[in-house]
Order: C-alpha cells, then sequence, then structure tokens
C-alpha cells in the first residue's frame, strides 16, 4: 500500500507525523522541565461527613512554619466557604478542596489554578502568588440555579 | 408529522439511486422511514436553535427565559445541549448514514424492521428526554453528571437514543454478512466501510454512557440504589464522551469523502488511505477520554498524561482527510479548466447548497481542530478547561462543522427522499456563508472572552462577577449568535417551503453518487476490509487505556441525589 502513495501524501504524512510529535514533546517536556502538576489521586472522603473530617473541620487558610499556606476551602451550593483567602505576596499557596453536595469548578482568575472539585474526592492545587493584588475564584462547573452567583477572592497582601 | 400513505407520484418510476431502490423489496418503506429519523433531526435543530436565541440574546445583556416560560437560563441550556448534541446528532447520522449504506450496497438494509425500530425508539427516547427537560425535571445539561439527579424518563429517554444506533449498527452487520455471500471476495464499498466504522467505533464509545445510565443513573433515579459514585459515573461520561465526538463528525466526513468532492468533479486520491483514517477512528477514538478529566482529583496523573498524548495521535486521521480532501478539489477544479496555481478554487461548486454549505463547514472546521489542539494539550487545557473558549470551540466543530454540514446534506437528501425540488438554491448557498461567518465571530468572541476568564456555563448577564473585559467577546458572541439564528431561519424556510412545494426533484437531486478514486481499494492490502478483526483490536486498545483508570480511581456510592435548580 505504502508503494501507492503519493509523492504529495507521502510528504504531507511524514510533516503531520513529524509536527504532532514535536507538539506532543513540547508538552511532555514542558511538563517535566517546569515540574508541572495535574490533580491525582488523594484519600476518599465521605461527602455527608465533610465536616467530621479533617482538614474540612476547620476550612480557612493557615500558614505554615515553613512559610507556605494551607488553604482549606469547602466547595458547596452556592458559596467557597471561606470565600476569602488572605496570603502575603511571595507565598506558596496549597490549596485543599472537596465538596459535599454536587460537582464544582475551581478557577482562581489570570493563574494556571483550575481544577474540578467532586463529591467524595479531595482536590489539592499549589500556587505561588508573587504579586499583591486580588484574583477572583469562580465556579466554573454548573451545580445549580445558583451557580453564577458562586463567587471567591485570593487577596495577596504587600 | 408521519405520513403513511405514499404520495401521489410514489408509483411512477423515480430516476437515479431512489428509483433503482424503490423497485427493490422494502426499500421504498427504508427510504421513507430514513427521512421520518431526518424529522426528529430537524425538530431538534430548531428546539435547539430556538434556545441558541436566548443565549445570544444573555450576551447581549436580555433575559428572556422567563416571558418563554422556562425557569431558567440553566433549563434553556439542558434543552439546548442534549437537543442539538444528542437529537440532532444522532437522528441525522441515523437517517444519512442508514442510506449511505443501502447506496454503497445498492440494496436495501437487510430488515426493514429494524429500521423502524430505530426509528421508534430514537422518536420514543426523545418524546421522554424532552417531557423531562421541559418540565424542569431534568435541568442537569447534557453532561449529567451526577449526583445532580434528573427525573428518570431523562435516562430512559437518552438510553433509548443509544439503542436505537446499535439498532442500525446490527442492520448494517446483517446487511454486510449477506452482501458478502453474493459477492465473495469483493472490497466493501466505501461509503460502507465509512458508515460502518462510525457505527462500529460508537458501539465501543457508548457502552460507557450504556452503563453508567443503565447500572447506575437510571435505578437511582428510581430509588432502586442509594448512591452513586461521582467520579465514576463521570469518568463512564467522558469514556463516550469524547469519541462522541467522532460519532458527530464521521457521518459528516463520509459526506465530505464520498459526495462532495463528486460534486466538484475531483477524484479522492486513494481508497486505502481513506480507510485507515477510518481505521484509526476506530481504534484511537476512545482510549483518549481522560483528556476531559485533566483538572480531576482521583484520576491518577500518569494516565491523564499517557491518554493526554495518544490524543495527538487522534489528530492525524483528520490531517489526511483535509489534505485528501483539498487535493480532490483541487484535481476537480483543474478538470474543470481551473488555470495556476489557485484557480481551481474558482471552480469549486460554490453555487450548489449542497456542496458550498459543506465547503464552509470545512473552513470552520479548520479553526475547531486547532482550538482542539489547544484543549487536548495537557498543560494548556488549565488555561482554558470550563471557561468560555470551549463552547467557543465546540461550534466551531459540532456547531458548524457537522451541524453546518447536517444542513448541507440536508439541501440534497431532502429533495432526494421526498422527491420535490429544493426551493432556492440561492437561499441555501447563502445560508452556509451566513451561519459561517456568524460560528467564526461567535467563536471568536467566546474564546477571547474565555481567556479572560469567564466561565461557561454561566447566564452573564445574571453573574454577580461579570467582567468589564468581556464586553468586547460578548458582543462578538451575541452578533455571531445572530447569524447564526437569521441561518437557522433561512434553513427552515427552505425546508418548509420544499416540503410544501409540488414540483418534482431534479435529476440531481435524485441520483446519488459517489466519488471516483485514483487509486482502488485493491492495491490496498486486505486486511483493512477485516471489520471483525479491527473491532477487536479497538475493544482490546480501549480496555488497556481504562482497566487501569477503573482500578486505581476505587469505587464508593455515597452520593445521595441533588437537585438545586
Ligand atoms: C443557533 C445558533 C446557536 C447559538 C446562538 C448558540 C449559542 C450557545 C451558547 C452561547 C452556548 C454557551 C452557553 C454557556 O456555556 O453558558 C452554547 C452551548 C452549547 N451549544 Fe450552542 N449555539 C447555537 C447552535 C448550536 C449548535 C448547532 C450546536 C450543535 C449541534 C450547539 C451545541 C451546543 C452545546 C453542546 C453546548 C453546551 C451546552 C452545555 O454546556 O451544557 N449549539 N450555545
Ligand atoms: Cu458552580
Ligand atoms: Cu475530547
Amino acid at each position: 500500500m505504502i508503494k501507492t502513495l503519493d509523492r504529495y501524501e507521502k510528504i504531507i504524512l511524514g510533516l503531520t507525523v513529524l509536527g504532532l510529535i514535536l507538539g506532543a514533546g513540547a508538552i511532555a517536556l514542558s511538563v517535566l522541565e517546569a515540574g508541572i502538576h495535574l490533580p491525582t489521586i488523594e484519600d476518599r472522603i465521605d461527602p455527608a461527613a465533610v465536616r467530621d473530617t479533617a482538614p474540612f473541620d476547620e476550612p480557612g487558610v493557615t500558614i505554615n512554619s515553613d512559610g507556605t499556606a494551607t488553604a482549606v476551602i469547602i466547595a458547596q451550593t452556592w458559596l467557597w466557604e471561606p470565600d476569602t483567602i488572605e496570603v502575603p505576596a511571595g507565598t506558596e499557596v496549597e490549596f485543599v478542596l472537596t465538596s459535599p453536595d454536587v460537582l464544582h469548578g475551581f478557577h482562581i482568575w489570570d493563574t494556571a489554578v483550575n481544577a474540578m472539585v467532586i463529591p467524595g474526592q479531595v482536590t489539592r492545587v499549589t500556587q505561588t502568588f508573587d504579586n499583591p493584588g486580588e484574583f477572583g475564584i469562580v465556579c466554573h462547573e454548573y451545580c445549580g440555579i445558583g451557580h453564577h452567583t458562586m463567587f471567591g477572592r485570593v487577596l495577596v497582601t504587600p | 408529522m408521519i405520513d403513511e400513505t405514499p404520495h401521489e407520484d410514489a408509483k411512477a418510476t423515480l430516476s437515479g439511486f431512489a428509483g433503482e431502490l424503490d423497485a427493490m423489496p422494502g426499500g421504498r418503506v427504508q427510504r421513507r422511514y430514513a427521512l421520518y429519523q431526518a424529522y426528529l433531526a430537524f425538530f431538534g435543530l430548531a428546539l435547539g436553535g430556538a434556545i441558541g436565541l436566548l443565549q445570544a440574546m444573555d450576551r447581549a445583556g436580555q433575559d428572556l427565559y422567563e416571558s418563554v416560560g422556562l425557569q431558567s437560563y440553566y433549563q434553556g441550556l439542558a434543552i439546548h445541549g442534549v437537543t442539538l448534541a444528542i437529537v440532532f446528532t444522532f437522528t441525522f447520522s441515523n437517517a444519512w448514514l442508514q442510506y449511505a449504506t443501502m447506496r454503497g450496497f445498492q440494496r436495501p438494509l437487510a430488515h426493514t424492521w429494524i429500521v423502524k425500530t430505530s426509528f421508534w425508539l430514537s422518536a420514543t427516547g426523545i418524546a421522554l428526554a424532552s417531557y423531562a427537560l421541559l418540565t424542569n425535571q431534568a435541568t442537569v445539561l447534557y453532561t449529567m453528571y451526577a449526583p445532580l439527579a434528573a427525573h428518570w424518563t431523562y435516562y430512559l429517554g437518552a438510553a433509548l437514543l443509544v439503542v436505537g444506533t446499535w439498532a442500525v449498527l446490527a442492520n448494517q452487520l446483517l446487511t454486510l454478512r449477506a452482501w458478502r455471500k453474493d459477492n465473495p471476495g469483493e472490497r466493501i464499498p466505501l461509503i460502507v466501510f465509512a458508515s460502518l466504522m462510525t457505527y462500529l467505533m460508537w458501539f465501543i464509545a457508548s457502552l460507557g454512557i450504556a452503563v453508567e445510565v443503565l447500572v447506575f443513573l437510571l435505578p437511582w433515579s428510581l430509588g432502586l440504589i442509594d448512591g452513586v459514585d461521582p467520579l465514576l459515573t463521570r469518568t463512564l461520561f467522558w469514556f463516550s464522551g469524547h469519541p462522541i465526538v467522532y460519532f458527530w463528525l464521521l457521518p459528516a466526513y463520509t459526506s465530505w469523502y464520498m459526495v462532495v468532492p463528486k460534486r466538484a468533479n475531483g477524484r479522492l486520491f486513494s481508497d486505502p488511505v481513506v480507510r485507515v483514517v477510518f481505521i484509526m477512528f476506530l481504534l484511537l477514538s476512545t482510549p483518549v477520554g481522560l483528556h476531559h478529566q485533566f483538572t480531576d482529583p482521583g484520576v491518577d496523573e500518569g494516565l491523564k498524561f499517557v491518554h493526554g498524548m495518544l490524543t495527538f495521535a487522534v489528530f492525524f486521521p483528520s490531517v489526511i482527510t483535509a489534505f485528501t480532501l483539498m487535493a480532490a478539489f483541487e484535481d476537480g477544479g483543474k478538470r474543470a479548466g481551473g488555470k495556476g496555481l489557485f484557480g481551481w478554487i474558482a471552480k469549486m461548486p460554490w453555487k450548489d447548497p449542497m456542496a458550498s454549505t459543506q465547503i464552509v463547514a470545512m473552513i470552520t472546521f479548520l479553526f475547531g481542530g486547532m482550538s482542539g489542539l489547544i484543549n487536548a494539550s495537557y498543560t494548556v487545557n488549565q488555561v482554558v478547561h470550563n471557561t468560555s473558549f470551549i463552547p467557543g470551540h465546540f461550534h466551531m466543530t459540532v456547531g458548524s462543522a457537522v451541524a453546518l454540514s447536517f444542513m448541507g446534506i440536508a439541501y440534497w437528501l431532502v429533495p432526494h427522499l421526498t422527491n420535490k425540488k429544493l426551493h432556492s438554491d440561492l437561499l441555501g448557498v447563502v445560508q452556509g456563508w451566513t451561519y459561517g461567518i456568524g460560528v467564526l465571530i461567535f467563536g471568536r468572541g467566546l474564546m477571547v472572552s474565555g481567556l479572560n476568564g469567564q466561565p461557561r456555563r454561566v447566564p452573564i448577564n445574571q453573574a454577580s462577577y461579570a467582567n468589564p473585559e468581556w464586553f468586547e467577546g460578548d458582543a462578538l458572541g451575541a452578533i455571531g449568535g445572530f447569524l447564526m439564528v437569521a441561518a437557522g431561519l433561512m434553513f427552515f424556510y427552505n425546508l418548509i417551503r420544499t416540503m410544501a412545494s409540488k414540483t418534482p426533484a431534479r435529476e440531481h437531486e435524485l441520483a446519488f453518487e459517489v466519488s471516483d478514486v485514483m487509486v482502488p481499494a485493491e492495491d490496498g492490502p486486505a486486511i483493512l476490509d477485516r471489520v471483525g478483526f479491527w473491532f477487536v483490536a479497538a475493544f482490546a486498545l480501549v480496555l488497556l487505556a481504562y482497566i487501569p483508570a477503573f482500578i486505581t480511581q476505587g469505587f464508593d456510592p455515597a452520593s445521595p441525589m441533588w437537585q438545586p435548580w
């Protein structure tokens, strides 16, 4: 069958394979080089017992001894609890989330923080906030009639 | 809607394939049922398109939901998604590819009762799902992520629509068996091969949603089981949810390969290469579904990466398609006297509504495909996931490459099946361009807002956090959306005038000619036609890609029903 391929056909097939390998390779490289991580498997949690399960029994921000921060957030219809996360500039923040009800989507504006929150699962994402400012948090997965009111903010103080 | 009595002219012999088919046992009835499936599709398109208008109005700052009797934007969005992405696409594919299979085999399908059953399954499914949607009992959107819980009629309706597509596959396979007996050693006609691979691919793919609905959601909604595991049902959904995009697309590809080049007087380079394209879709469509779950907790990061890389392979057959089609148009244009490097472009069938509309659809797909590469990129996806970028992207794929192609096919298929001349060729051509330009403006608008952080599935007009940066994108979204709706009105006007007309179809409407090839099927290896072999290979690949995902994510059916709308 290869014999029956036209010359142009061979060229375009070759270029396509090359382009796709380069594209996929660039992504693989960026993941390895920059150490990019996506949410992965964590312990499961009982959605009916979220408030009795650590760390969700105490939602809020903790500044750790090494200078990083941990923000524990419950995503629920239709608010983030807490809805304001305050950290000093330069802090690396680990966000830890779950949902006691339906799916929600966690997206912080102007950052690459973008993750699903699924009942029964714990979502962990990390982001360093270098500059002071205010960053909106929107829910980007449909979660019912109040979905478009589910909003919060990260306040980065100087 | 369903008129069982034969038309006056029905006894007269028609010219072209329509007449040949009618002369065979079952041919006339099957032809009519193909038309009925297309009517179901038009119902879906009309209802979904009407909601599209409300969505465009929302971007223009007007909330019309209450005034048309809908509870919310979300109820509208659920109707829009289901009627367009499921009802319209499934039933149009059933109509078109059943008919294409008959054309390729030059005979009706093996069993007329299965053709009828497929129609009734689809029709019942649509009735059940519409009931739940219109009464605001299924405002779970078309993705139906549990633990959002719809009324059981919604899940049953979805299941019946899927089983309706399985009936088409069963009939294709039975017909293939009978045809092989009569034509030993012959290569499967290319248009049949394409149609069959489409349905075979979808059969494997649909097992995910079938298990999701029949094992979990339906019993749960009936109160037979207490809880579901939201991650498992979501994974099952995306098991089907990525390949479903190829179930939308491949019927359009079948027409792009087999019908449009012929109208353009062009030949396909190579039959075996087209077969390879469809085989690649069969093999690679499903084992990549985790790329929709890049941002999910509970799904192993390494598996996400594997699916992400495999996703790039599935672009390959689409690039070959773009090449083969352009080569065919160039061939046709040159044979029609086009001179120089680009003279052939002017010779393309721009005045033919069926062909030109589909060529516009192909152009929009260039942008749809490119933006798809962005979404599929493991890392870049973080920027666009679940923002308005995504609906911006898929209106340039399913919302135009597919939807506009189906409208283009309808410009020929409806006259063909009803023996009525298309009311206006010119209006059809204008409609295609209006929609194409509209969708590109619309897509650009939504993408820009998405890059500025606008979440999808949100009534922007009511969002508490609406952002002034979104103004430009929303304005383009509204303008483009209005053009799309205007084009939809042109389409339905043309369709209704056609169906109401008494002028018989023209000769080229009654004919069903398929593309010629330069390199025939016989020059390719015989293994390309080993349908069973490719099916088993595809199934094995899916198991390899998904078994680790299901094992590692575990199972805990702890979520009760939620109906927060
Ligand atoms: C008539 C012109 C159309 C307009 C103005 C329109 C407008 C829109 C808008 C603004 C959205 C985004 C809603 C949101 O994220 O909040 C949307 C979603 C969607 N559209 Fe369209 N659309 C049109 C036609 C189509 C067609 C022809 C198809 C497919 C065949 C389609 C399929 C979809 C799907 C699947 C969604 C996603 C629904 C969801 O998120 O649940 N649309 N449409
Ligand atoms: Cu939400
Ligand atoms: Cu996909």
